[in-house]
């Protein structure tokens, strides 16, 4: 989303409970607990987020965690799109046969440490004050690597834990840990000459960034 | 726009998960209504305003914070999923920092809860990068021309949360009297807190 147009006012600053309706509430539950049940792979429910119809995706935020926990229990072969159909439509009365359970293929992806940090054997590439690139990375799935970030020039601000790198764990690929680091970009550099003054950090892992010399 | 080819409403779809999510055993009742309660009642900002005013208060547990933000945070008995690691970010007179998720909604639950309305909303995430100030200025907070503005963008797996600058007249105050004043909007950066 980030530099995105179109979208208009912010939403005003109010105090609302953490679910309006009842289905909201449930629709979280459901989405973490989906997630333990494809493996505790949070890339793949990002990743499937992304792939919610973009109609869906921006008409309701719970209605899209819903539509990306079934995207992704599909993935895994844990449920089936027609299952989840058959059911809504069985539980309102109608007369429909429901189809078999897929099979599963969830590779299982090792709990190494909490959450999705980790650590990597080999020393971080990038040491705090080096000018970095970020390449110019048109993943097919799923990437951390904003768009509005690519191909920018930075500066390594901090090292951050390392942590499973999201665009292999989102295809189900493996862990594969990669450093991570807080890359520092002058506002101009991303927006041009005529941006407003400010310096915008984001977290970055280590196949996303190419030294400057 | 496209949309889902099943028409399924919300509620709907949410009972026909459940229900098969329930028959296969990979959900149990009683966790998925523990998870709602716990985040309708015992994590949200509240925990945060402990952080905040905790240290407003206590010199030697805010170079702590700031050092090692979530050690600090887990002294006060707060952590969990989406804080694995917190970095505290903390505004002065010249800097302001501001927090988003431009990639989806990624948000610092152990000690802000789950992400309100507008945090979510494609207006903020699209523009905060973009434009801050004018972005703070619609949400009612209008910054000096010389306080900088830092955005963060969490993409990775670090949560970050502000601290944000204690108000003027509030030297009498209590610890838990200043942990009453500390908003959501202000450990986000999108405001600042108000004087009682």
């Amino acid at each position: 989303m980030g530099g995105r147009q179109g979208f208009g006012h912010v939403l005003p600053l109010t105090a609302a409970p953490p679910f309006a309706e009842p289905w909201e509430g449930k629709a979280f539950a459901l989405a973490l607990l989906s997630i333990r049940a494809a493996g505790a792979n949070t890339p793949a429910f990002r990743y499937a987020l992304e792939r919610v119809p973009p109609g869906d995706y921006l008409a309701s935020y719970y209605h899209r965690w819903l539509i990306a926990s079934q995207i992704m229990l599909a993935d895994s072969g844990v449920l089936s799109a027609e299952q989840v159909a058959a059911r809504a439509a069985r539980m309102t009365g109608a007369d429909q046969e429901e189809p078999e359970a897929p099979e599963l293929h969830k590779p299982q992806m090792p709990s190494g440490g909490p959450g999705n940090l980790r650590t990597v054997d080999t020393p971080p590439a990038f040491a705090v004050g080096d000018r970095v690139r970020t390449a110019d990375l048109h993943a097919r799935g799923h990437t951390r690597l904003p768009g509005y970030v690519r191909r920018r020039t930075g500066t390594v601000t901090a090292i951050r834990p390392a942590a499973i790198f999201p665009d292999s764990a989102a295809l189900f690929e493996g862990e594969n840990p990669q450093h991570c680091y807080a890359v520092e970009f002058d506002s101009r550099e991303l927006w041009g000459a005529g941006a407003e003054p400010f310096r915008l950090s984001i977290d970055l892992y280590e196949p996303y960034l190419e030294r400057v010399t | 726009m496209t949309t889902a080819a099943d028409h399924i409403d919300p509620a709907a779809r949410a009972e026909a998960l459940a229900s098969l999510l329930i028959e296969r055993g990979l959900v149990d009742e009683a966790v998925m209504d523990n998870f709602i309660k716990t985040y309708e009642q015992s994590v949200g900002p509240m925990n945060g305003a402990k952080v905040v005013a905790r240290a407003w208060t206590d010199p030697e547990y805010r170079g702590r914070l700031l050092a090692d933000g979530t050690a600090a945070i887990a002294e006060l008995g707060f952590k969990g999923p989406q804080g694995e690691h917190i970095v505290v970010l903390e505004n002065t007179p010249d800097t302001h920092h501001v927090v988003v998720c431009t990639l989806c909604s990624c948000y610092p639950w152990p000690v802000l809860g789950l992400p309100p309305s507008w945090y979510k909303d494609p207006s903020y995430r699209s523009r905060i990068v973009r434009e801050p100030r004018a972005v703070l200025a619609e949400f009612g907070l209008e910054l000096g021309e010389d306080v900088a503005i830092r955005v963060f963008d969490s993409s990775s797996e670090v949560r970050y949360m502000v601290l944000p600058r204690r108000p003027a007249g509030t030297e009498g105050l209590s610890e838990e009297e200043l942990a009453a004043l500390v908003t959501r909007d202000a450990m986000v950066g999108v405001a600042e807190v108000a004087a009682p």
